[in-house]
């Protein structure tokens, strides 16, 4: 009884090992399937609108800089103001 | 909200060595200033072009001017690297109806020095900076750290931002007797005041390409703030009998303070060569001030050599949780203000731009030139803070809520070489 018992949970910790490693895989080919490179939806050669002058988010940045002070000294609020760029690669 | 008595706090009685003005900046928005000036062109992946500008400003409101210049060079050195150096200067004169209250009025400069360098490798592009600013009771040092990074094909950008600042607070005396809303003629450090600020920021921004025509921009950023986050300047008011029925006392502010605004931002390429731009942005602090604030913008250029701006901005905001325009007693808190900064209030600003883009032929070495001109309206409508200056005539509590109008005017030109 005792040997089955053994054999019995040996398999079972077998099984459960295999099972494991399949999860494994699975989320190593998940994992892999998310470091597929992201295709731009957005080829760079539809970017001319984007990489129009009107279209940059610092554009007359000193200026923005000075109006966005007149209302942080005027207003309780302040922050997140701050544009982190184009970044549309279209320069 | 109520609020709870702090024992052994006292109202001060009406000072006697009037102070001479009511510093015109909040103590956190002063590192803020500046760092969207060198940071904010920094792309991941692409250094900012060398560029040249020159700045007239000028603020006109509530009988306060705040006029000056402001000058701002980029240079790039090499492939990789980009620096930036920006002079800004503030020279102050008010009379507002803080000064009026319980100051003088006062003329004063603020001048304002920043190096920033970005650093391009790959497509990462590493931002580091300093701003110093100096004004006669009021020092601010500020570093910061950033870096963007391009990725998806270019289509995203993401940055993370990392902001220290060190304040010296003073205030300031006159040393000599002087007639009622006059100026001082001799103003000096109190040698009994001397305070400090330390302040902590924190961003996260993402720019996406959602369409050929559309941009998107999110931005995280939490703040704190530590050390006398108040103005020395100004003072609360409490109910009294006889005279305008109130009695001013100091401000007692809490030690800390730590906000978090998130915003959003769409621009969008018009069919006929122009961009509609929308953003909002929420903030909320532990002081309990909430604020919303929406804006439109439009840009049409026209003819071969203009460009006009048109906007439309809503901002909104609950007062703090200690605020108060008349405190039923004195000593009624252990946290007291009545700064206008944190009344609840709203506003309207109105604004329009002109660029005008120009050759000079006569020096090569610049490539494009410009020359802009913006003007903003501002109108503020405070909810719960009265014009105090009225109490004789409708009894403290009852005067007219405040307004103040104000003209924004920025003139200047722009070279790229």
């Amino acid at each position: 009884m005792r040997a089955d018992g053994e054999q019995r949970s040996g398999r079972g910790s077998a099984n459960s090992r295999v099972r494991g490693a399949l999860l494994a895989v699975l989320a190593l080919g998940a994992a892999l399937g998310g470091c597929t490179p992201i295709e731009p939806w957005v080829k760079p050669y539809e970017r001319e609108h984007l990489a129009d002058p009107i279209m940059s988010l610092g554009r007359n940045s000193i200026a923005a800089t000075y109006r966005d002070h007149v209302f942080e000294t005027r207003e309780g609020s302040h922050g997140a103001t701050g544009a982190v760029g184009g970044g549309c690669g279209c320069n | 909200m109520q609020l709870a008595v702090r024992p052994g706090v006292r109202a001060r009685p009406r000072t006697r060595v009037r102070a001479r003005r009511i510093r015109l900046l909040p103590p956190f928005a002063r590192t803020l200033l500046a760092l969207a000036v060198l940071a904010a062109p920094a792309l991941g992946g692409v250094l900012p072009e060398d560029e040249a500008d020159l700045m007239y400003h000028s603020y006109q409101g509530g009988d306060i001017t705040v006029q000056g210049p402001s000058v701002l060079i980029r240079k790039k050195i090499g492939d990789s690297l980009s620096l930036t150096y920006n002079y800004y200067e503030d020279l102050i004169s008010s009379a507002s109806i803080d000064v009026k209250l319980s100051a003088s009025p006062y003329h004063e400069i603020r001048k304002q020095n920043s190096v920033g360098a970005d650093y391009l490798h790959g497509k990462t592009t590493y931002s580091v900076g300093y701003i110093y600013s100096k004004e006669p009771d009021y020092i601010a040092s500020t570093t910061y750290y950033s870096l963007s990074q391009d990725m998806f094909g270019d289509l995203t950008t993401i940055s993370l931002g990392y902001r220290r600042g060190w304040d010296q607070v003073y205030r300031d005396l006159c040393a000599a007797p002087h007639p009622t809303n006059s100026e001082c003629p001799d103003i000096i450090n109190d040698p009994t005041f001397h305070e400090r600020a330390d302040h902590w920021g924190y961003s996260f921004g993402l720019t996406q390409i959602l369409t050929r025509n559309l941009l998107a921009t999110l931005n995280y950023e939490i703040d704190t703030d530590q050390g006398y986050l108040a103005n020395p300047y100004r003072q609360i008011r409490y109910q009294s009998g006889g005279g305008a029925g109130f009695t001013l006392a100091p401000q007692i502010y809490p030690d800390t303070r730590t906000s978090n605004a998130a915003s959003v931002l769409l621009k969008y390429y018009l069919p006929w060569r122009a961009t509609l731009t929308g953003s909002y942005r929420f903030y909320h602090d532990t002081w309990n001030v909430t604020g919303s604030t929406v804006e439109a913008d439009y840009t049409l250029p026209v003819w071969k050599s203009w460009i006009f701006d048109g906007s439309l901005r809503y901002y909104t905001q609950t007062h703090a949780s200690f605020f108060s325009d008349l405190f039923p007693y004195a000593n009624y808190s252990n946290f007291m203000a009545r700064d206008r900064e944190l009344a609840a209030f709203d506003s309207v600003t109105v604004g329009v731009g002109a660029t005008y883009q120009f050759e000079v032929p006569q020096v090569p070495w610049i490539h494009k030139s410009t020359a802009n001109i913006r003007y903003d309206r501002l109108m503020i409508n405070y909810k719960d803070y009265r014009d105090a200056l009225l109490a004789a005539q409708y009894g403290a509590g009852n005067e007219p809520l405040y307004k103040l109008d104000a003209n924004v005017l920025e003139v200047f030109l722009s070279i790229w070489y």
